[in-house]
């Protein structure tokens, strides 16, 4: 396998001594892992940080073989560390790639998305326009690997109109008609997962976070929870108080 | 060709970080030469450590003793509280001996793929070494990686409450750095905390 391609690093794990393992976000390759020599040295450490984009070049003598991977610095994104809200979204963001994807599997649509979102995060002067963004990369992820939700009419009138509630148990969308008798059990769709567009205000965008997140922990992340989805309620829990 | 007894040592140092089989047999060669002046005196060293070996209940360090050195050193000033990741940090600060306040060790830092949440770190014995009252400034030494700046965006949000400065080390140019050679992320944090000349 030769690949050379612009990557999104998602995920580092020190390897030995010197080396890493890094998990790259490829636009055609999806996810890709890599030993990078010297992957700790100081040269490579500030190119090797999650939410950079890359230069990658993947060398290896098999298909099955973990590649041999060397890194050059497009941009770096580790200047919005120090921003609370900023980091914990590339954190999540990017573990959440790591943790749920497959490798070696293109995912084309996910890429673009994950750059949107952390190019989003980059550009954006408040966390509302990158945190809606987030939920429907969260969303796609969803649809990507198979659990995505019928969004588009009523699954009990089949409507396409009004569209308010999900059931928690089909992923199917529910109008507000059909689903008054059982609002309390049903998660509130927001409108901009329907229309498109921007979320209105903060509700909106933590009705999506609760939509994707009850999702996320049943179908992607069920045995590892608790461990990956710490990282999404503190992201949560900051953009709470930050609302 | 060397028996069962001096392989099991050379295999034994080779598993220790910075050594690989080759210089592992040179260290036992080495030891096997210089006995008297070397391998007895190591050999009491480690039984000595081994014997005594604690953690510190009050910071996390690992010493001979509980509590440890620093935090029984009446030089220190108790009212600065360090806080860092690992051991070895701790260490490579207090080598330099430019803090001279004491330390706190959490024992990692907040990861979501390594599985490692709050609880799982020494932040409880944190926030009641602070809320004891005796700290005035807790000094966040988080490395500047993802995990080390969300882990030490987190301390800050839970010491908020306590009357207490929190302040963090300087990120950017490092000592001896050339701008030209650096990364752009790297110039950012420098630009970012850059202060007026005098």
């Amino acid at each position: 396998m030769q690949l050379r391609t612009r990557a999104l690093v998602c995920a580092i794990r020190p390897h030995g001594e010197h080396g890493a393992i890094a998990r790259l976000m490829t636009p055609e390759n999806g996810l890709v892992a890599g030993y990078v020599l010297g992957g700790r040295s100081r040269r490579i450490r500030p190119v090797l940080l999650a939410g950079n984009i890359v230069e990658a070049e993947f060398r290896a003598r098999t298909e099955e073989q973990l590649a041999g991977l060397t890194v050059e610095l497009v941009t770096s994104r580790s200047g919005l560390y120090a921003e609370p809200l900023a980091a914990s979204a590339i954190e999540w963001s990017c573990a959440l790639t790591a943790a749920v994807l497959p490798e070696s599997h293109s995912y084309p649509q996910l890429y673009a998305a994950l750059d949107g979102v952390l190019a989003a995060i980059e550009a954006a002067p408040s966390a509302r326009r990158w945190a809606s963004a987030l939920v429907r990369y969260e969303l796609l992820l969803l649809t990507e690997l198979g659990f995505g939700l019928d969004l588009t009419q009523c699954a009990v009138t089949g409507s396409e109109a009004d569209l308010q509630w999900v059931s928690p148990k089909s992923g199917a969308a529910v109008s507000a008609s059909a689903g008054e008798e059982y609002r309390d059990r049903l998660l509130a769709l927001p409108a901009f997962l329907v229309g498109g567009g921007e979320a209105e205000d903060w509700d909106d965008i933590f009705d999506g976070f609760r939509l994707t997140g009850h999702f996320l922990a049943r179908n992607l992340l069920d045995e590892r929870r608790n461990d990956v989805m710490a990282a999404r309620e503190r992201l949560v829990e900051r953009l709470g108080r930050a609302a | 060709m060397a028996s069962v007894e001096i392989d099991q040592l050379t295999n034994a140092l080779a598993r220790l970080p910075g050594l690989g089989p080759r210089s592992a047999r040179r260290a036992v060669l080495h030891l096997l030469k210089k006995r008297e002046g070397t391998l007895v005196p190591l050999l009491r060293a480690l039984e000595t450590v081994d014997a005594k070996l604690a953690t510190c209940s009050i910071c996390g360090n690992v010493d001979t003793s509980d509590p440890c050195g620093v935090c029984t050193d009446v030089k220190r000033d108790a009212r600065s509280l360090c806080v860092v990741e690992e051991v070895s940090d701790l260490w490579a600060l207090d080598r330099s001996r430019l803090f001279p306040g004491r330390f706190h060790v959490l024992g990692g830092r907040l990861s979501a793929l390594d599985g490692v949440r709050p609880e799982d770190l020494g932040i409880d014995t944190l926030i009641g070494r602070v809320a004891g009252g005796e700290v005035d400034e807790v000094v966040l030494a988080m490395n500047a990686t993802l995990e080390g700046q969300t882990t030490a965006h987190y301390l800050s949000e839970r010491l908020e409450s306590f009357p207490v400065r929190i302040t963090q080390l300087a990120h950017g140019l490092p000592v001896g750095g050339e701008l030209d050679y650096l990364d752009e992320g790297t110039l950012a944090q420098a630009l970012r905390a850059r202060r007026p000349v005098a």
